[in-house]
């Protein structure tokens, strides 16, 4: 990609980054640590890498997007009202009474969710089964789902990508966003998740390591994705969590509150001064 | 009544699903290692690029078959009752009931009629598990020629379904020329205006045998097959209880979470009567032949005859 184009992904997702805060501190509850730590991937999977159309989100030749930790709709929700499927203002209206945008994805209600998700480890069984549909059509859409690094802890993952592979699946690309926290601590003091790489190529996944907070490496990592056959890809994006908010930083405090009024106004300032320089970079 | 062939409702629905996809292109199927005993390997065999086995992982399997829905296909995913609805409870209701999607589940080897694998297969829950799913329709088809309609019914509903299927090779009574299906609608098999059973599965042939042989002895049953246990048949069951001030349910499942609280909660809340639910009494089943455990719990014919002459005549 060129520098303009970096520069506008950096914008979209400083963007996504504030909506998500907008959404959080509007709900007053939900997850924005590992909304925040998934917005570089967020941005770059719906502003450059698939294909759908926000005046058409049920067109059955697009990509499918399953968000396997559901929780971080935040980030999500975000990202698709940027890019058109809704109106940013329903973001304000964030896990309220009549929302359109509930706590967890909605597929039924939310123009652009694929797949209602939230309870851990089904979201990937489901794009298994969307992939597989695919190639049953002899379709050319793939389908990408992002996985949380403890949602790996869940046996049903396992269960998938055994299936995945089994298939010859390569239509289907799994992203696990390594913050390296979940709501008891660091992942490998909660359960021991290391070798996570070794497990997927145990599983027959084709492994790419990569920062998921940098667009270059996101491009490359998709792009090779893409040119593997025969077998799913999992890559493997090691984030901070809390990206862009300096307090939330790596805190795993940040996994599941609520900022408050005070806080709202620090994150924003913080995440408007990104923008400001980002714009100046021109 | 049509001459009797003794035919398992699971090998039933293996065929159904053969016959219906022979029309039906966007029909899948899904097994869970199993497809030998839940008969989909009739349609593995016919249709083997349709056929997948998703090999011991029923959680899986059923988030799969959600994706399939979501792209499009119509799957039919099957395994033991137990697993399909017990180990796969909580995918089935966030990822296929949460989003309504067409994913038809089939669970065999439901009841005691198992026989000798014994409890830790003989589900007796799984028409309670599912009953709480908002929107899921659960069919329990009493013989070969109505789990052929009910398959064909389940198809053509969109939205998710579950199906009881039995291991155990059962008559095939009712009469293929006049019989119809229609999802979520009672048939009364025999007229009376004494007491009214309400049975379903795989003792409905058993409630009828039993019927007959009371109306020798001078008390008219009616005969209510609830093939559908969800959406329940209000009219069927508050027009019985107007009319006969009693009822008795007969289920080859737990008198909790069964038909008989079906009923009840629609006679309680319309028109109270007594109803007497028989059926496993909250006990776990255990090994021994299909036929002995069902009498022994007090399911087949002449049992039924005898405790429904017990309660009309208390």
């Amino acid at each position: 990609m060129n520098n303009q184009e970096l520069l506008e992904l950096k914008k979209t997702a400083c963007k996504v980054r504030q909506w998500t805060i907008e959404g959080v501190f509007n709900a007053k509850s939900g997850h924005p640590g590992g909304s925040l730590s998934a917005a570089d991937l967020f941005t770059y999977l719906y502003f450059k890498e698939m294909n759908v159309d926000p005046k058409n989100p049920k067109d059955p030749s697009r990509d499918r997007f399953v968000l396997s930790k559901g929780h971080c709709c935040p980030g999500l929700y975000a990202a698709l009202a940027l890019k058109g499927f809704f109106p940013t203002d329903e973001i304000k209206s964030l896990r309220h009474i009549g929302a359109m945008l509930q706590g967890h994805p909605d597929m039924k209600h939310t123009p652009g969710i694929d797949m209602s998700s939230g309870s851990l480890g089904q979201g990937i069984s489901t794009a298994c089964g969307m992939a597989l549909a695919g190639k049953l059509d002899n379709a050319s859409y793939r389908v990408y789902t992002m996985l949380g690094d403890g949602e790996c802890e869940e046996g049903q993952v396992w269960e998938a990508c055994m299936f995945a592979s089994h298939h010859n699946l390569d239509n289907l690309c799994v992203i696990v966003d390594f913050n390296g926290l979940q709501i008891d601590g660091n992942v490998n003091e909660v359960a021991g998740l290391e070798p996570l790489d070794k497990k997927f190529e145990a599983f027959g996944f084709e492994v790419i390591k990569i920062n998921g907070n940098d667009f270059e490496e996101i491009e490359t990592a998709l792009n090779k994705a893409k040119t593997i056959k025969g077998k799913p890809t999992a890559i493997i994006a090691t984030t901070i969590k809390g990206k862009g908010v300096s307090y939330m930083e790596n805190q795993v405090g940040w996994h599941g509150k609520a900022p408050n009024a005070e806080q709202y106004q620090a994150a924003m300032d913080e995440l408007n001064a990104q923008l400001k320089a980002l714009e100046a970079e021109k | 009544m049509a001459e009797s062939k003794k035919i398992a409702t699971r090998e039933s629905f293996g065929l159904a699903l053969c016959e219906l996809a022979k029309e039906h292109s966007d029909i899948v199927v899904l097994d869970a290692d199993l497809a030998a005993a839940t008969k989909t390997e009739i349609f593995k065999k016919a249709y083997p690029d349709r056929f997948f086995d998703c090999g011991i992982a029923e959680g899986n399997m059923i988030g799969v078959a959600a994706g399939l829905a979501a792209a499009g296909k119509v799957p039919f995913a099957a395994s033991f009752a137990m697993f399909a609805t017990g180990r796969a409870y909580e995918q089935i209701r966030n990822s296929v009931g949460y989003p309504h999607l067409n994913v038809k589940i089939a669970g065999s080897h439901a009841g005691i009629s198992v026989g000798e694998d014994g409890a830790t297969h003989q589900c007796c829950e799984d028409i309670a598990l599912m009953r709480t799913i908002p929107g899921m329709v659960i069919l329990n088809p009493a013989d070969h020629y109505e789990m052929t309609a009910a398959v064909k019914a389940a198809y053509e509903y969109n939205g998710p379904v579950y199906i009881r299927l039995g291991r155990l090779a059962i008559d095939s009574f009712n009469d293929p020329e006049n019989y119809t299906f229609e999802l979520g609608k009672g048939i009364t098999l025999h007229e009376g205006n004494d007491v009214t059973v309400i049975a379903t599965g795989l003792v409905v042939y058993e409630a009828l045998k039993a019927v007959k042989a009371l109306e020798e002895k001078g008390i008219n049953a009616r005969l209510i097959n609830m093939h559908t246990i969800k959406p329940i048949d209000k009219d069927i069951i508050i027009k019985a209880a107007k009319e006969t001030g009693r009822i008795i349910t007969v289920e080859e499942h737990n008198i909790i979470g069964g038909l008989g609280e079906a009923v009840c909660s629609v006679t309680s809340e319309n028109c109270p009567v007594p109803v007497t639910r028989i059926g496993i009494e909250d006990i776990y089943g255990h090994s021994g032949p299909a036929l002995g455990l069902i009498e022994e719990f007090g399911l087949d014919s002449k049992s039924l005859a005898q405790r429904i002459e017990n309660i009309v005549k208390k």
